[in-house]
């Protein structure tokens, strides 16, 4: 069955993937909205830029990142000149790489839902005195709903199953960085295939439950159809 | 403008808009009351005209004022945003809300007036006013294109605006559902105090609902002035085409129930108009069709045509038709249509100045 340690590992990865899919949504909705809707020449650039972590290793990510957040890198070395701690081997860390590493999953159901939406009704809704703020809250987010529902579940599955960019930037620390898929990788380089048996049996199916939330629904696939649009 | 005019003006704008295929360049104050129609050709820049209005076109030059608050100034870099502008706007499709009911529809503007006592009022008599009491309930996607037109003219008036610009509203609608909203909007024109911009190429909307008449051409302006000259002017387009026609503000003398026939007069005479029971309002707008007016120089004896008046010729003008011109006539100051085969005026030696007897087939009454 599940030791401690095993349990501590799901619980650090569960936070990990909630933590990180809260931020995804706050920055994605922004950059997403900017991706539907821009006609900036850097448009392409910045769109390919938030891709690469779908063709990428996860160690390049990794790797890249760990230089950068490390003491010699321009961003660790600008976290200590100010007092901070560094990011490696840290639980912050881990939620950097993730937002960076899932960034992709959540930001194109979300441009794709953004792109889709009906300008007309914005419109409308502004000549009906609604702000934008308003106009985001009250016609944006309820008519993006499946969208948004697409983006936070996958990004949240893709941060449980995340390992290659976690090893290098995270390492392998107890309690603080030692999520599930690195527990699974030290239980079989230890020999102990049983408890890599649970551990790789409630990962597989509890991703298996997570998306099959988001895909049972009628309508699923289809980010922006009428029906998932309605109050039903 | 005149000073006179900007006066009495509710909205008074001077403004130019550059487009690489259109340009717009528009100074105009319209009255603080009543009916504005918009009418011009489509890409006469009707549309965006109200949209720049609307605070929805950016990059414009110049300014709009409206009961001297002043909604944008290029000069002064000031833009007041749509959603601050105190504007109700019906737009050609009926843009409802689909993840909310007609109820939350209404609500959503109700709530958000910009005048803090209409968030509070009853929205009950606009409801009654369109006739969607029925509806509350329903999601917009399970309305006819009438009902939903219906709805999004009762959203826009529980916005509380206190400039309504509607945009052919009727445009997405079949015949048969334009003839069943026409009397919701005649009743909404006819008790709203405030100020309303309707944009139409209908000229039977026309006709029925405006006081004023601005006429655009390839976005400028091309005339503007009272819907019954202005229907009347034979240098215009809107007195143009198969459907050319007047109306004339006329008031009940007396109705004859046992021939079912309202006795009407009006400046230049007297008009019957076939009513089943007497109207409930005396005075009425009548409309008459250039093509249902024949002219004869003497008063026609033994005629079965009731309406016959005496009227002055004023004007010739081309018709739609190379076999048709049109007559413009004038009955004691108010101003009438005919339209006649050119044969029959080379016949009748139709001349301005002559005096000739107008008689109308067949009036209705618009209102």
């Amino acid at each position: 069955m599940l030791s401690a340690e095993d349990w501590s590992a799901i619980r650090l990865t569960l936070l990990l993937a909630t933590v990180s899919t809260l931020i995804l949504l706050v920055l994605g909705t922004p950059l997403a909205w900017w991706l539907a809707h821009t006609r900036s020449r850097l448009r392409g650039a910045i769109h390919a830029l938030i891709a690469l972590p779908l063709v990428l290793p996860p160690t390049v990510l990794g790797f890249y990142l760990l230089v950068a957040l490390g003491p010699h890198g321009w961003i660790g070395g600008l976290m200590q000149r100010l007092g901070l701690s560094l990011l490696p081997f840290s639980f912050a860390g881990l939620v950097v790489a993730s937002v960076l590493y899932s960034l992709p999953f959540v930001v194109q159901p979300l441009q794709n839902t953004f792109g889709a939406l009906d300008g007309k009704l914005l419109e409308a809704a502004a000549t009906l005195h609604a702000s934008p703020q308003d106009r985001f809250w009250h016609i944006i987010v309820p008519l993006s709903r499946a969208g948004f529902l697409t983006a936070a579940v996958l990004g949240f599955a893709h941060t449980l199953g995340e390992f290659g960019v976690v090893l290098m930037i995270g390492g392998n620390i107890p309690g603080q960085t030692r999520v599930v898929s690195v527990q699974i990788y030290n239980h079989v380089e230890a020999m102990e295939y049983a408890q890599a048996h649970w551990l790789a049996g409630a990962m597989l199916v509890f991703s298996f439950l997570v998306l099959l939330a988001l895909y049972a629904r009628p309508h699923a696939g289809a980010l922006f159809a009428q029906g998932a649009a309605r109050h039903d | 403008m005149t000073d006179a005019t900007a006066a009495t003006a509710a909205l008074t704008l001077d403004v130019r808009l550059a487009r690489a295929d259109f340009a717009l360049e528009i100074a105009l104050a319209l009255p603080a009351h009543g009916i504005t129609a918009i009418c011009g050709a489509s890409g006469a820049g009707k549309t965006t005209l109200l949209r720049l209005i609307a605070g929805l076109e950016s990059g414009a030059q110049g300014r709009i004022e409206f009961a001297g608050q002043c909604w944008q100034d290029s000069a002064r870099a000031q833009f007041l945003p749509a959603h601050r502008r105190p504007i109700g706007y019906v737009f050609q499709e009926p843009r409802l809300f689909p993840h909310l009911t007609v109820r939350q529809n209404i609500d959503f503007a109700r709530h958000r007036a910009l005048d803090a006592a209409a968030r509070r009022a009853d929205p009950a008599p606009v409801l009654q006013l369109l006739g969607i009491e029925h509806l509350l309930e329903r999601a917009p996607h399970t309305l006819s294109g009438g009902e939903q037109s219906r709805v999004a003219i009762a959203r826009a008036l529980a916005g509380a605006p206190r400039l309504l610009l509607m945009d052919e509203p009727l445009a997405a609608l079949d015949a048969a559902r334009r003839a069943e909203i026409l009397p919701w909007l005649e009743r909404l024109c006819a008790q709203s105090r405030i100020p309303i911009l309707y944009v139409s190429h209908a000229h039977d909307e026309v006709a029925r609902l405006a006081d004023t008449i601005v006429l655009l051409e390839r976005g400028k302006l091309r005339a503007h002035g009272a819907a019954q000259d202005m229907l009347a002017r034979l240098d215009l387009s809107t007195a143009r085409g198969a459907d050319a026609g007047v109306f004339i503000p006329a008031v009940l003398v007396e109705h004859d129930a046992a021939d079912c026939l309202s006795r009407f007069s009006f400046a230049g005479g007297e008009l019957f108009v076939p009513l089943a029971a007497p109207p409930a309002k005396a005075h009425q707008r009548i409309r008459i069709a250039a093509r249902d007016v024949s002219l004869a120089l003497e008063r026609p004896q033994h005629s079965s045509i009731a309406n016959q008046i005496a009227c002055t010729v004023t004007e010739l003008a081309e018709a739609d038709s190379p076999a048709h011109v049109l007559v413009r006539l004038d009955a004691g100051g108010t101003p009438l249509l005919a339209r006649i085969t050119r044969r029959a005026a080379r016949t009748l030696a139709l001349r301005p100045g002559l005096a000739v007897w107008a008689q109308v087939k067949a009036v209705a009454l618009l209102d």
